[in-house]
């Protein structure tokens, strides 16, 4: 049996982070782990094709890689005698999962998001080590440079470890504050997975699993933090529709999808969750979070029989009530696309031109379908060119150029 | 177990309150000094003189150079700092959390290089 290098490096990407959060935790060094995650790679690289793959590729890693950890730190032990890593050498514990609480990755999480870090460095050292996401894709979903991205995690990193932040799940008093980090930083990589920044696969499956995964793991740890529901039931709303999403590699607008093949037993899910919000608010008079009004708002998109009989006057006054607790463009953004559904698509424009968040791709497509609607096409041609050029979803393009080509005049 | 430096800084044109108000203060930062001691954290801690006391010194050209005040002008200057011993960033924090609410000021937490 023989197997092509892509079809191993996939099953790496898969494996990373579980491989990668295995050793930190063990050996409390994440140049370490990477290091020797990728010293990993070139061995399966050499032997997989050869032997095929082990029945459990993600322990094979872990355990190569964590010899290659061990042989490393060998030999700088031996260049310098006050190593102390040399300590956790002898660690012997089985490193397979342990339990929710115990879970590496859990630990490693909260380190990656810890609030002495910058919030962009957050996001792309959780990406990098969760997602195995390369430093270029990271430095593509945030518009910086290459350089930057990875001076960023550099910097970061060589933080972490000098100034010895912990590889801990945060006590019971620090974790309500700390979870708002983590759940940001969740919410991006799932929607890193939803919609791709770039590359040729215009949903990355592995990573909104990885951040519905996460979801759930922080929820069953934090039942009482009505965010964490919401941020679960946000993603699990939101990936329902994921099938649908997609035809024949273009992208397909909500209001265009086939909402017979959404996926019923995550919707049913996800409601369950969004009652239990509703429940929780008003029992405790706690307003809801970001999170939970917009799981609110994706519950009436999936509780709607189409785009038209959408209870738009519902999905705005979420927005409105988002646009208090969390104000910032996406709320305005899709107010605006409320008030074309419930007052006209020139309502809706004007609301969107007031916005002005050029280079912001969802600005671009939104306010070109209100032109076309609007039927000032030379206009919409215009935005549909400003939204191609502002996003590198191959999908998200399709759909954007086909649309561009039926522009009419 | 790491050092780590907490350091307070003041602004050049904040003025110091009168020495009733500054009492409690005092008394406050007291307490969380014997916290420390009490917990071994404490390594070493000190309260600065105003800069208008401070003498630079310059020996990297030919001959030692001195001058009054500080070596740079600055919008902000050290006033006082805690050196403490913590198992990590995490306990660290949580020192630096007392200090500034003892001393009612912004704490600086950096760790030293190893040794």
């Amino acid at each position: 049996m023989t197997e092509p290098a892509e079809a191993i490096a996939w099953i790496f990407r898969e494996e990373f982070g579980r491989v990668v959060a295995s050793l930190v935790c063990r050996f409390g060094d994440i140049d370490v782990a990477e290091d020797a995650a990728s010293e990993a790679l070139l061995v399966a690289l050499e032997k997989w094709p050869v032997d095929g793959v082990p029945p459990s590729p993600g322990g094979w890693l872990t355990t190569t890689a964590a010899n290659r950890a061990i042989d490393r730190i060998r030999r700088e032990q031996q260049r310098d005698a006050k190593h102390q890593a040399a300590l956790m050498i002898h660690d012997d514990t089985p490193h397979e999962p342990t339990g929710v609480v115990e879970d590496d990755r859990l630990r490693l999480i909260f380190t990656c998001c810890h609030p002495a870090l910058a919030p962009e460095a957050r996001v792309a050292l959780t990406l990098r080590l969760f997602g195995g996401l390369t430093v270029a894709e990271i430095a593509a979903a945030f518009l910086v440079s290459e350089t930057t991205m990875a001076q960023r995690i550099t910097r970061a990193k060589a933080k972490i470890k000098g100034a010895k932040i912990p590889y801990r799940v945060p006590s019971v008093d620090d974790l309500a504050e700390r979870l708002a980090g983590v759940l940001t930083v969740v919410y991006l990589v799932f929607n890193e997975g939803y919609l791709a920044s770039a590359g040729d696969e215009p949903i990355r499956a592995e990573l909104a699993d990885e951040a519905l995964r996460l979801g759930r793991v922080l929820r069953s740890l934090l039942p009482d933090e009505p965010e964490a529901t919401g941020l679960l039931a946000l993603m699990l709303l939101t990936d329902a529709r994921r099938a649908s999403r997609v035809a024949d590699g273009e992208l397909v607008p909500l209001p265009e999808q086939d909402r017979g093949g959404w996926d019923h037993a995550l919707i049913t899910e996800g409601h369950d969750l969004v009652r239990e919000c509703l429940a929780r608010a008003r029992e405790t008079g706690r307003p809801p979070g970001r999170y939970q009004l917009l799981a609110a708002v994706n519950a009436v998109h999936t509780d709607a029989p189409s785009w038209a009989d959408t209870d738009w006057h519902q999905i705005a006054a979420l927005y409105d009530q988002l646009a208090v607790v969390d104000p910032g463009p996406v709320a305005a953004l899709n107010r605006a696309i409320a008030s074309a559904e419930l007052d006209g698509p020139a309502v809706g424009l004007a609301e969107m031109d007031r916005l002005e968040l050029t280079g912001y791709h969802a600005w671009h497509a939104t306010r070109a379908d209100l032109l076309r609607r609007l039927g000032r096409s030379a206009e919409a041609r215009a935005e549909y060119d400003a939204a191609i050029a502002a996003t590198d979803n191959s999908a998200e393009r399709a759909f954007l150029s086909r649309r561009r080509g039926q522009l009419a005049g | 177990m790491t050092q780590y430096l907490l350091s307070v800084h003041h602004g050049v044109d904040e003025k110091l309150p009168p020495v009733e108000e500054m009492q409690p203060v005092f008394e406050a930062v007291d307490r969380f000094n014997q916290k420390l001691q009490g917990e071994g954290a404490w390594v070493f801690a000190g309260g600065l003189m105003p800069i208008d006391q401070a003498t630079t010194v310059d020996n990297t050209g030919d001959k030692p150079i001195v001058t009054d005040g500080p070596y740079a002008e600055s919008k902000e200057y050290l006033g006082g700092f805690w050196v403490i011993e913590a198992p990590d960033l995490d306990a660290a924090l949580q020192w630096a959390k007392e200090g500034s609410q003892a001393c009612r000021g912004k704490v600086e937490v950096r760790p030293f290089q190893g040794v």
